[in-house]
């Protein structure tokens, strides 16, 4: 991690960059938070361990209105989401001096707390240098123990890959971490009857409380006003008022973000009822595959997006799915 | 006092639920928040925090107000009916508790709400000390003893038994028909198990954190310090804070379009949302940083100024578990602290 510092330290040291946006260390084992750090004396505070698994990216869209480069620290998944915002013209590319940043999976503490495991007063096994097998973990009652691969967030079972695809220079190595295949929840589902799968979203969605965390976390969910914000419209939602308004804010978030959407996991990391958003994110995604051939949003930003371009061989919608 | 083994709480629950709507800590989709009792609900009174808080039974997080309804050209106006049923809410921690005294302190004084005060006159509260308490909780820095919680009812839960203790004259009348399933019992076996909670209370991480320089008189200072602007910035601006805590409180007033007619509900607002008390000449909070800012200083500065120094946060810890960004009130606070001893 001190390699990241002395690097943030230099680029500032010479001008190359204005300010730092990375993260800051908590005041617990797992609360690290983005945080800008403008001078050397700041980054005493920097920390880059297991838990820093909040996407940088979307902070560029306001990094890129101030004076002067902002150097970003992003992991190779986070490296997509930017991508994908330089193509819909939403961050500056000039603006950014990005370090790709290794990564060895990050973890969900949620996950850790599912295991049973509370009262955490320390964690160790969570550093870049630290072997990623596993966790130990002081409690106020007793140590515990448990798997680093257990606990990692989903997003990182199925990771897209160690490669950034935008970077200015990279630092630290990256881990393998894939043990689960992509598609393989969203296949249980599809193999559900319509009736089942009714019940399954339901249920998720009925557990909503319109904290809009999922919306203002996503890189995709780049709009200056919402549409469910606006108040010129009947749009605007502040609450599910019933079953049916549950479910479309959530059907049309991930219309909106279909095509564009990176598969970051930013959404089921962040929502405070545990709902599984990234699944109608990766159903989209699986079948623009599906549909139009292998796609990822944010790999490659002169690629031809498959839902704004049309050619004359594209399937028709109604075609097998009627 | 009275106990009841832990094994005969279904008919515990059963028998409440004969004559009251019964909400308690239900399993749903891997997440535990307080909802109505059924034959089949996955109670959970193992788990320390609900994700909400359980203000909804008194203040839930959507109500229809009353309803327009037009037919040809007459138009009728039904409003909505006031709760006049008892209902019992098992299983509210001490903080919790706490957070509903500082909803009546909104919501009973004048003018009073009837909604709310419906549902207060109906509602009986039991509570469930905590006996495990987790690194966020940080409810003693509000003087608030989370192994005697102050309800209708105090429960604790003790090796393979529930002990039951009434309080009020409302515990008091719960207590006489559910009695047959209990034995009487000394409170030694709660005594022990406080004594042990306690303990564990005093090494919590946030145990040490102090209120000292928040209150009712500090108004600008706090208002102006510098330290907003660098607190705010990781903020998303999503409402989690304000939906999973115990005493936030407010909330808009909205239209819904039936069609043939209009349903005039209240719901939950949150003062990071962008339209928050918008008015016709705009909006008086016009950055994320003022909307930040909002919400600590109505918690532990104008609460406190209109409410005999009561703050509006209760140490509860949800704030600290769910916010996306890791932001929370225990680092407002320690920051100002650290700012303050710098100087």
């Amino acid at each position: 991690m001190q390699e990241l510092v002395n690097r943030a330290k230099e680029l500032l040291a010479n001008g190359t960059v204005q300010r730092v946006l990375g993260w800051k260390a908590g005041d617990m084992a797992y609360n690290p938070e983005p945080s800008y750090f403008e001078s050397e004396a700041d980054l005493s505070e920097f920390v880059y361990d297991a838990f820093c698994g909040a996407n940088l990216s979307k902070y560029m869209i306001e990094a890129s209105k101030k004076e002067g480069k902002t150097l970003v620290f992003l992991k190779p998944c986070d490296s997509y989401s930017f991508n994908q915002l330089l193509k819909e013209h939403r961050v500056d590319r000039d603006k950014a001096y990005i370090i790709g940043v290794g990564c060895k999976g990050k973890l969900d503490i949620e996950k850790i707390k599912k295991e049973g495991i509370k009262g955490i007063e320390s964690i160790s096994g969570i550093g870049m240098e630290d072997a990623c097998d596993t966790l130990k973990i002081g409690t106020l009652y007793g140590d515990k123990e448990c798997s680093y691969q257990d606990v990692m967030l989903e997003r990182c079972h199925v990771c897209k890959g160690k490669d950034h695809v935008v970077f200015d220079e990279t630092l630290l190595e990256s881990r393998d971490t894939v043990d689960s295949e992509r598609f393989h929840e969203v296949e249980k589902i599809e193999k559900m009857s319509p009736e089942e799968k009714f019940q399954f979203f339901q249920k998720e969605l009925s557990k909503c409380i319109r904290c809009n965390a999922c919306r203002n976390v996503c890189p995709a969910c780049s709009c200056r006003k919402c549409v469910f914000d606006s108040t010129k419209f009947d749009s605007a939602q502040k609450a599910n008022v019933d079953p049916f308004q549950e479910k479309m804010f959530h059907i049309i978030r991930a219309f909106h973000v279909a095509g564009r959407c990176t598969d970051c996991g930013e959404c089921s990391r962040v929502c405070p009822q545990g709902i599984r958003l990234h699944l109608f994110n990766r159903k989209f995604i699986k079948d623009i595959n599906e549909f139009y051939g292998d796609y990822t949003a944010g790999e490659d930003i002169n690629q031809e997006a498959p839902l704004t371009h049309f050619e004359f061989s594209d399937r028709e919608p109604n075609e097998e799915r009627g | 006092m009275y106990q009841i083994a832990k094994n005969d709480l279904p008919a515990l629950f059963r028998k409440i639920s004969e004559t009251k709507e019964l909400y308690l800590p239900v399993r749903v989709a891997d997440q535990v928040n307080f909802a109505a009792y059924t034959e089949d609900a996955d109670v959970s009174l193992e788990t320390l925090k609900t994700v909400k808080s359980p203000k909804d039974a008194f203040f839930p997080q959507s109500e229809t107000l009353y309803t327009c309804h037009k037919e040809e050209n007459k138009l009728s106006i039904t409003p909505e009916e006031l709760q006049n049923q008892e209902f019992v809410v098992f299983g509210i921690k001490a903080c919790d508790v706490k957070g509903i005294e500082v909803l009546d302190k909104v919501f009973l004084s004048e003018p009073v709400d009837t909604f709310y005060k419906a549902r207060r006159d109906h509602g009986i509260l039991v509570a469930l000390a905590c006996n495990e308490p987790e690194e966020s909780c940080f409810c003693k820095a509000f003087g608030i003893d989370c192994t005697d919680p102050k309800a209708d009812v105090a429960t604790w839960l003790v090796g393979d038994f529930l002990y039951w203790n009434p309080l009020t004259e409302k515990g008091a009348a719960l207590t006489d028909a559910v009695k047959e399933l209990f034995a009487e019992a000394d409170d030694s076996a709660v005594q022990k198990q406080q004594e042990t909670t306690k303990a564990i209370v005093e090494k919590l991480p946030y145990m040490d954190l102090s209120l000292e320089g928040w209150n009712g008189d500090v108004l600008t200072e706090k208002f102006d310090s510098p330290l907003w602007e660098e607190l705010y910035q990781p903020c998303l601006a999503c409402g989690t804070c304000t939906f999973v805590c115990p005493t936030c409180q407010c909330y808009d007033i909205k239209d819904y379009t039936t069609g043939s007619g209009v349903q005039r509900y209240r719901c939950w607002d949150s003062c990071m949302y962008s339209d928050f008390t918008m008015m016709a000449h705009g909006n008086n909070r016009t950055s994320q940083m003022q909307r930040f800012r909002q919400r600590f200083m109505h918690k532990l500065v104008y609460f406190p100024a209109n409410n005999d120094g009561m703050y509006s946060c209760v140490g509860c810890g949800r704030c600290v578990e769910k916010c996306p960004s890791a932001l929370n009130i225990v680092k407002v606070v320690k920051a100002f602290q650290k700012e303050g001893g710098d100087k």
